[in-house]
């Protein structure tokens, strides 16, 4: 067995890379542009589309490089069957957070680093309250979370394709988005 | 050679693909996609498990979301210690209450811009766990592993930002 189990499990060892992670992730989408409020509703404004170009590009690469490795069975899928009651309901109150607040849940932590005070007390005071919200109702909600599974937890398993076959469309699409951004002047 | 360091921004092609190999890492060496919603509802729990314990022992959620201080909770300090080191580099740190994109539709008064922030933020919250996960956990890590769910929940978040920014900025602030 190829996965590295003994790392995965050595607690103390992954307190520090969650850290590491972290540190590379926050550096990244700061050097990228998108832990400025200005970007994210520029985005959503549909005038600037660096967070687009930054998340496609992220995908076209971490597709590929997570199915070469999970080939070798060095990495698992934690792909979990969604549904429309949690995933669509979720995701649009979700947008509406997303627009009022200007950042999301990774960019307003990144937000803070920069010394965006508005990240930090609307931001991250909201984001700990709505989460302790959603705690609480959590019992009463799950009925609904549960409503209207997909039909299928990959993309690949819902278009019955092969998984490779599956990657090559979605980089060529996404491949396309990027170009005709491009085309169009973004 | 250290230059591109000391940049304000990377080319967003650049800056992503560094991400999707990142994600493909924490793949490999800690068995998980990088999200960032869990963190704030495990600091939650720490939060109300000093408060009063037996509440934060009587929540169902805080069972399946154990608040204790791991993987998924160190990412957001991570996070912004990284932009403040990238910041830091560049000479680009400085302390900012409202953004110029809400200035120029509601003005610089800050009250507004927090309270909308932290309405923001709560929506923000409860949608990201309703959804269980945000931009990164879904749109980025999900969408990698070729999740449905994550890819249907990334176009949402989207759909509904976009409709919400627009009224705000379009048809409120009138811009």
């Amino acid at each position: 067995m190829p996965l590295l189990t003994d790392l995965h499990k050595n607690a103390r060892a992954q307190l520090v890379l969650g850290l590491l992670f972290g540190i590379c992730f926050g550096f990244l989408l700061q050097k990228g542009g998108v832990t400025d409020f200005n970007i994210i509703e520029g985005q959503l404004l549909l005038t600037d589309f660096t967070v687009l170009k930054v998340m496609l590009s992220a995908v076209m690469v971490g597709m590929i490089g997570f199915h070469l490795l999970k080939q070798g069975r060095y990495v698992r899928s934690h792909a979990a069957e969604g549904t429309i009651g949690s995933n669509v309901v979720g995701g649009l109150i979700f947008g509406i957070g997303f627009a009022l607040l200007g950042y999301c849940p990774g960019t307003v932590a990144g937000a803070v680093g920069t010394g965006a005070l508005d990240a930090l007390f609307g931001g991250m005071v909201g984001l700990l309250a709505g989460a302790g919200i959603f705690a609480d109702l959590y019992p009463s909600l799950k009925p609904v979370l549960m409503k209207w599974p997909f039909p299928a937890v990959t993309i690949p398993d819902f278009l019955r394709l092969n998984t490779w076959v599956t990657i090559a469309l979605l980089e060529a699409c996404m491949a396309a988005i990027l170009v005709l951004l491009g085309y169009y002047g973004f | 050679m250290l230059d591109f360091l000391t940049l304000d921004t990377w080319s967003p092609y650049i800056a992503g693909a560094g991400i999707g190999i990142l994600s493909t890492f924490a793949f490999l060496l800690s068995d998980r996609p990088i999200g960032c919603s869990t963190a704030f509802v495990k600091a939650r729990g720490m939060i109300t498990g000093l408060i009063n314990p037996d509440r934060a022992k009587g929540t169902e959620y805080y069972r399946e979301i154990v608040p204790k201080v791991d993987w998924p909770f160190m990412i957001v300090p991570g996070i912004v210690i990284g932009a403040f080191i990238s910041v830091m580099f560049s000479g680009r740190f400085h302390i900012l209450l409202v953004p110029t994109t809400w200035g120029n539709s509601f003005g610089y008064n800050p009250v507004p811009r927090i309270l909308v922030a932290l309405a923001g933020g709560i929506l923000l919250g409860f949608g990201s766990r309703w959804a269980g996960g945000c931009t990164s956990g879904h749109g980025i890590s999900g969408s990698i592993q070729l999740s449905l769910a994550s890819m249907v929940t990334a176009v949402c978040f989207f759909a509904g930002g976009i409709a919400v920014a627009m009224l705000l900025f379009r048809v409120i602030g009138g811009g």
